[in-house]
């Protein structure tokens, strides 16, 4: 079954499109890798898939749904781990946990909690506020978060900015355990060797518009002093 | 019904959290009213006859600080936008918030009652009528706030943005509950508190009802 399938996508901000014409299809339980340039539209096409953001022209359906058309039953389905964390910066690392666990009919209690926050390895810090948080212990969290949601597509965008290398290997762990599971999973990432590692295929974009998509072993190789595109349908 | 409670637990906590910032937005009102004292001079007469009118004009100055400080927390790491692609429902995430906002403006309206008594000697052995006002009034100023704060969270300029979008708005607000505190102050001989309080009442009825109605909207691409 496919997962996902985006056909015709446009977005633009102010005069200019972020996303060009982007189409493909991603089956259930494949893990890719999105890659790209700064600001080839890497960010704005996982929004657009987690309905954070609506696209100007195509159409996106994830296991089904139209994400226009059908926006809760999508959001019921996905998790974005996106640039900005989600969390509440006032709450403890518990309670921005527990905040997710309620709207979500889960079991807020501490020790359930706990165990999440054992997973990332902040049950030390479980009650401190997340502004006393450095910029890697957030992005743990926010991880946490989003395990919480228990999606069937999870859209990762640059899973590992921020973290130290020891959270570097708890998001290798993290998606190896999506892809036992069966779960979809789109990464946004610059690091490409770790993402022909992990992952199944891939898709490159440039400038908005979509320059490759296939296996990700066959991904070409970037080109260019400043590492400005790809070598192959660039 | 659920997702409500859990969204006003969750305003509810943030508001415990930024305690600090909720003096000091008391201390604003509190400035406010002190120094519109000053502007009417040592007149006990003229004091107490515009106490309602300064009471008010505080705490509607003091509003907009408290409103936009509510969506501060909802955007510094776009928490909001995380609750809502949970999904949690864009309704329930308003009612919470409205709720937590009319009851910190409530408190913050009874906290400001005291100091108009002292600086304009204006009392009212009606104290029980006096806060009905003072609940009538908050709640015709949260509603409208809180959706303007969304709309403007998200806004280069937002600080001056939502008393501009605001103030207009209320204006049917603030001549209510001045007029309403007016009688309770300097007392009632033609029974006219009803009326106000109604009017009131109705203007919070609608804008609770419309702002239900539109957050989504304002918050959603």
């Amino acid at each position: 079954m496919i997962a996902v399938a985006a056909a015709g996508l446009c977005r633009r901000y102010g005069r200019r499109w972020a996303l060009a014409e982007v189409g493909f299809e991603v089956p259930e339980g494949a893990l890719v890798m999105v890659t790209g340039r700064n600001g080839s539209g890497k960010s704005t096409l996982l929004r657009v898939l987690a309905t954070a953001i609506r696209a100007d022209r195509g159409t996106v359906r994830i296991l089904g749904h139209d994400v226009h058309a059908d926006r809760e039953a999508v959001r019921e389905k996905i998790a974005l781990l996106g640039h900005r964390t989600h969390l509440y910066e006032p709450l403890t690392a518990l309670e921005n946990l527990a905040v997710v666990a309620r709207f979500l009919s889960r079991d807020p209690g501490r020790e359930a909690l706990l165990a999440r926050l054992e997973e990332v390895g902040l049950a030390d810090r479980a009650d401190d506020p997340v502004q006393t948080f450095s910029a890697g212990m957030r992005q743990r969290l926010a991880l946490a978060r989003l395990l919480q949601q228990e999606a069937q597509v999870v859209l990762l965008d640059e899973p590992y900015g921020h973290l130290d290398p020891p959270g570097f290997l708890l998001v290798d762990r993290l998606l190896q355990r999506l892809r036992a599971q069966g779960t979809t999973v789109l990464m946004a990432t610059h690091l490409l060797h770790r993402g022909r590692a992990l992952c199944d295929r891939a898709l490159v974009l440039e400038a908005g518009r979509l320059a490759f998509a296939g296996a990700a072993s066959e991904m070409p190789e970037p080109v260019g002093a400043d590492g400005a595109g790809f070598a192959e349908g660039a | 019904m659920r997702s409500l409670l859990v969204a006003l637990r969750k305003d509810l906590l943030l508001q415990w959290r930024s305690r600090t910032q909720i003096v000091a937005i008391f201390a604003f009102g509190a400035a406010a009213l002190l120094l519109f004292s000053f502007a009417i001079g040592p007149d006990s007469l003229a004091l107490r006859q515009h106490a309602a009118g300064f009471l008010w004009l505080g705490l509607l100055l003091a509003s907009t600080l408290s409103l936009a400080e509510s969506f501060e927390r909802e955007m510094e790491e776009q928490a909001l936008e995380g609750l809502l692609l949970l999904p949690a429902s864009a309704r329930a995430l308003y009612y919470g918030k409205a709720i937590a906002n009319w009851a910190q403006l409530a408190l913050l309206g009874a906290a400001l009652v005291p100091v108009t008594v002292v600086l304009y000697d204006a009392g009212t052995l009606r104290l029980v009528s006096l806060l009905g006002v003072i609940l009538l009034g908050t709640a015709g100023l949260s509603a409208p706030g809180t959706l303007y704060a969304a709309m403007t969270a998200q806004i280069r300029g937002r600080q001056t943005l939502l008393p501009l979008l605001l103030f207009p708005l209320v204006v049917p607000v603030l001549l209510a509950a001045v007029k309403a505190t007016s009688l309770l102050i300097l007392g009632d001989p033609m029974g006219q508190l009803r009326p106000w309080a109604t009017l009131l009442a109705a203007f919070a009825v609608i804008h609770w009802a419309l702002g239900g109605l539109l957050f989504s909207r304002v918050v959603e691409d």
